[in-house]
């Protein structure tokens, strides 16, 4: 392996080749910069536009593509043409796959008592929830994409249904959030199921614009039914959720009172981070659990290879119908716990960029992966949240550490499949071998 | 041919654009035995397999199966899955298709797709683990561990059939067609990139399948080793016609055959033909 | 029906700008067979360096139109191409034999840098620009006061898109490039052995995409005088719905869905509604790949079993 790497490209080697390869290109940088960087222009109060200069900025961004090539470069060379992966010896590989099996039930552990922990403070509650939000989304689309290898790009469509359906039925009729929960789940399925009938014969990249453009369809339903939706101002005072029934606020039969102990406003953050945690949960339990029954493996079945189902006698429409449908039901109780938790909902929560961020999360997971798609999450939606104070950088930040990410780790952090049934030993299956499905 | 037939193809005819692939073709196979059907390459063969087992809609003509209680199906007007699902016909491919990413044992449990779903209570009483479901499954098992000893890969059943050797992974398909339970089973060249002791465990593989559970085969292959040695009845197909049908011994000394299999050198024609006796 | 042929005008104008777009999409597609997800963005690039460099051209007292139309073409061309071929460099060629889904989320991230680069760049405000070209002509005058005009802008972008079009046509089926192209789309590894440069090809189609997508970004900054950080994104999704309805890979199917979605947009808002001309745009797309699942000219899928 390490010597019969032939058909990569000997890299140049040299000072003078990573001097030659830095100032090519800081030149290129120079001209993408010039004008885009160099150049500011902007709209005057009376609609003229202005310009000035910004030489510096595009000065130091030419330099620091030079340094940076130079130190990829010699980094490169150091490394070796076998790239980071094989840099980690075999003992800490052994040693990472130890612990891998024991991650799950600490990580689990761990998220009980995070409301134990950091019951003080708000922000990393406010934060686990919005992480265990992004985790239930990740295993909820896990079973379209990773499972039956249907690229969904709409995903955030289902997501909106759900969170649409309680806010507008609770508003309206007053129904409670655990009538409406099972509702919006299965209000999310059925357009699931209606979207999913016509367009799941189509394969690929159709099927990927065809669920694009519905995410992009209920989108803009949403902005101009105005008179259902509220239009671009959402929905807004959706009941909290209750504990079964006892309000959890500050009144006299709220849940504080009736346990007689001191009313505070974590206990509903508390509760919000509990219920989550079970919905993930009980999300992440079904799927385990259907990929052990007949549906789950035909879903895995039709991933590797469609054809081959066929000749085997399983309905193909079905089966990537009832796939399609229980993804969609997942995300629509997620929804309906967005819509619960934020008090208020707006078409802007649900863009594509939602979707694209919780299909990152798949694949960055490692397709299938249940553990994977938890630990993505957490990176991006935690890493996210570090660059908070980047403000508008942040969005650059988080679109550069996607590209790198699929460059460094294209098939995802956990890279392997899990065989569903044994006769005598459970051996992991490498992901080199697991197709990623055609439709 | 009279006898007990189990597929009968009626002046088949299959069309692309303006090529005529198949034309009027009609042959039977009868009842647990097994049919050959052979060619040049470019015959129409596969067309035809892949008409009797529903992935091609047929231009023109017939195809009926006949099941062991009297029951006959017209299979060209059952599309795709429905072919395998209720009239039990099972097929491979002839440029494998397993599904890589899953064990052996996975690839087996697929098969029995149906008859598991039927168990769990269309999912429903599976996901609560039902009783009924478990004991389905462990029957599921075993009756795949039973065709994995029969292929003699038991001891690979827990690895990834992308991770096997051409020759394992074409039993493994055998096997897997068979876990279907089917009336009728379609080999598109079972023996292709066999060595010669892989081809005469196939052809001893194909013997008990027919002889021990009666199942009736339909095969294409060019091995014409395996061909003579196990097929009851040859059908010989070029340019989309049939031009011979017989028994092996029939066919192997019809000059027709002969010709039309290696054009113009007949000497080695007869060279292949006899190499299967 | 004066009003039908004015709108009948206008969808003809806003699907040259779109197919334009879509030609960038539907070229990387047939040869690498991703969807180019930054390419809406490039478009958008495309538009604000063309702004920019109007700004500086005028601004150095410049003044004939036809000169500064031109240097700003070319000089917004040339740096767009640039971009398309950095991102193929930096974004897709390390996972072109990666598995599909790498590729397609790496294109996704791209599209965010892209968008966000110029929004840190260049502001989040809308970018107007007087109008530059103006006049035109009116085709006729009804007697109840409606008129059909043809402004000389509208003339400028069809007339750019033929002009393209016919150069970019015998670009792909009479050049050494364009066979390369070709050849490669059919299958890499063999063009690789007869001696084509596939890394080089590549690079080019990506290079040859942006550059279009200029032109198509100049073309909007004309036509509506504004651009955004934003405009990407919806221009985009347009362009690649435009190049899937046509048949994604076909290049005529491509022109065929930009103007298809120009039309459906333009005739649903004059006669049904504005807001809904992106539903109606995105339904009908949904409504003809379920009839025809390879879109309107593209090829049909054979099952290779």
């Amino acid at each position: 392996m390490i010597v019969s790497s032939t058909n990569t490209a000997k890299p140049a080697t040299g000072i003078p080749a990573l001097l030659k390869t830095a100032f090519v290109n800081a030149l290129i940088a120079l001209v993408l910069f010039s004008l885009m960087v160099g150049i500011r222009t902007e709209a005057g109060s009376d609609g003229q536009l202005t310009y000035w200069t910004r030489f510096g900025e595009v000065a130091s961004l030419v330099a620091a593509v030079f340094g940076g090539s130079i130190v990829i470069g010699l980094l490169r060379q150091w490394i070796g043409p076998n790239g980071t992966d094989k840099l980690v010896p075999p003992a800490v590989r052994s040693g990472m796959s130890f612990l891998g099996r024991y991650l799950a039930p600490v990580l689990l552990i761990f998220t009980v008592l995070v409301p134990v922990i950091f019951y003080d403070q708000r922000y990393i509650l406010d934060l686990a929830i919005l992480v265990l939000t992004y985790v239930m989304l990740g295993w909820g689309l896990n079973v379209v994409v990773g499972l039956a290898g249907l690229l969904d790009l709409g995903y955030v469509a289902f997501y909106a249904v759900g969170a649409y359906s309680y806010a507008l039925l609770a508003t309206n009729f007053g129904w409670s959030f655990w009538v409406c929960l099972p509702l919006a789940g299965i209000l999310a399925a059925f357009w699931g199921v209606l979207l999913g009938f016509p367009v799941l014969r189509l394969r690929g990249d159709y099927l990927a614009i065809v669920t694009l453009a519905f995410g992009e369809i209920i989108r803009l339903v949403i902005i101009n039914w105005q008179s259902l939706t509220g239009g671009p101002n959402g929905v807004s005072s959706i009941p909290r959720p209750s504990f079964f029934g006892i309000p959890l606020d500050n009144s006299d039969n709220g849940l504080a009172a009736r346990l007689g102990i001191e009313y505070s406003p974590t206990h509903r953050i508390v509760f919000l981070f509990y219920l989550i945690l079970a919905l993930a949960l009980l999300t992440n339990w079904v799927t385990i659990r259907l990929r052990r029954l007949p549906i789950g493996r035909a879903w895995e079945a039709l991933r590797e290879d469609e054809v081959a189902c066929r000749a085997l006698g399983i309905n193909t429409t079905t089966t990537k119908l009832t796939a399609f449908a229980t993804g969609a039901m997942f995300g629509g109780f997620a929804g309906a716990f967005f819509a619960t938790r934020q008090g208020f909902i707006s078409p802007e929560s649900f863009t594509f960029q939602e979707s694209a961020l919780v299909l990152a999360i798949v694949v960055l997971g490692g397709m299938g992966s249940q553990l994977g798609v938890a630990l993505a999450a957490l990176a991006m939606i935690g890493g996210f949240e570090l660059f908070r104070g980047l403000e508008t950088y942040r969005m650059l930040v988080f679109g550069m550490a996607m590209v790198l990410i699929m460059i460094w780790r294209p098939r995802g952090l956990i890279g392997h499949r899990a065989p569903t049934v044994y006769l005598t030993k459970a051996q992991a299956i490498s992901s080199d071998l697991v197709k990623e499905g055609h439709g | 041919m009279s006898g007990d037939e189990i597929l009968g193809v009626d002046r088949l005819t299959m069309r692309f654009g303006g090529i005529v692939a198949v034309q009027d073709l009609s042959f039977a196979a009868e009842r647990k035995k097994i049919t050959a059907l052979i060619g040049p390459n470019g015959a129409g063969k596969t067309t035809v397999f892949n008409c009797i087992t529903g992935f091609y809609k047929p231009s023109g003509g017939a195809i009926r199966l006949t099941h062991d209680d009297g029951k006959v199906i017209a299979l060209e007007r059952l599309n795709d899955f429905r072919i395998a699902k209720q009239a039990k016909v099972a097929r491979t491919f002839q440029n494998i298709r397993l599904f890589p990413g899953m064990t052996a044992l996975e690839n087996l449990m697929v098969a029995q797709h149906n008859a598991l779903m039927r168990a769990s209570g269309f999912t429903f009483l599976g996901l609560i683990g039902a009783p009924v479901y478990r004991d389905a499954e462990k029957h599921a098992i075993d009756l795949a561990t039973d065709w994995l000893k029969r292929v003699n890969l038991l001891d690979r059943a827990d690895d990834a059939a992308g991770n096997f050797s051409y020759g394992d992974q074409r039993r493994l398909e055998i096997a897997r067609a068979m876990c279907t339970e089917p009336a009728l089973l379609c080999l598109d060249e079972p023996a292709a990139g066999l060595n010669a002791r892989e081809s005469a465990a196939l052809s001893e593989l194909l013997l008990s399948i027919r002889n021990e559970l009666g199942t009736s085969i339909l095969l294409i292959e060019h091995d014409m080793s395996v061909v003579m040695e196990i097929s009851d009845h040859i059908v010989v197909m070029d340019h989309g016609v049939k031009i011979a049908e017989g028994s092996p011994r029939e066919i192997r000394d019809d000059p027709k055959v002969i010709a039309a299999y290696l054009g113009t050198d007949e000497e080695e024609a007869v060279a292949v033909m006899e190499s299967g006796s | 029906m004066d009003y039908f042929a004015q709108q009948l005008i206008n969808g003809l104008v806003l699907g040259s700008i779109y197919g334009l777009i879509a030609i960038g999409y539907t070229m990387v597609y047939g040869i690498v067979g991703m969807i180019n997800f930054a390419h809406g963005d490039v478009f958008m690039i495309g538009g604000f360096i063309a702004l920019i460099t109007f700004l500086i051209l005028v601004s150095l007292g410049l003044t004939a139109i036809p000169v500064i139309l031109l240097v700003v073409l070319l000089v917004s061309m040339a740096i767009t191409a640039l971009y398309g071929w950095t991102i193929e460099r930096i974004a897709y060629r390390p996972l072109r034999h990666s598995f599909r889904l790498a590729p397609m989320l790496s294109a996704i991230g791209m599209s965010f840098v892209l968008t966000n680069y110029s929004q840190v760049a260049q502001g989040a405000r809308v970018k107007p620009i007087p109008p530059f070209i103006t006049g035109g002509y009116t085709l006729h005058e009804s007697t109840d006061g409606f008129v059909i005009q043809l402004s000389n802008i509208q003339i400028m972008v069809v007339v750019t898109t033929i002009v393209l079009l016919a150069l970019f046509t015998w670009l792909v089926s009479r050049t050494r490039l364009g066979r390369d192209m070709r050849a490669c789309e059919q299958d890499q590894t063999m063009a690789a052995l007869l001696g084509v440069n596939v890394d080089r090809t590549i690079s080019m189609t990506f290079v040859i995409g942006a550059a279009l997508a200029a032109v198509a970004g100049l073309m909007y900054l004309l036509y509506y005088g504004l651009v955004d950080f934003f405009m990407g994104f919806v221009a985009g999704i347009k362009a690649f719905t435009a190049a899937v309805l046509g048949g994604i890979g076909s290049l005529p199917g491509a022109m065929l869905g930009g103007l298809a979605i120009g039309l459906i947009e333009t005739f649903w808002s004059a006669y049904f509604s504005v807001e809904y001309k992106d539903v109606a745009a995105f339904s009908i797309l949904i409504v003809v790949l379920i009839f025809m699942p390879t879109g309107l000219l593209g090829r049909p899928e054979v099952e290779k079993v």
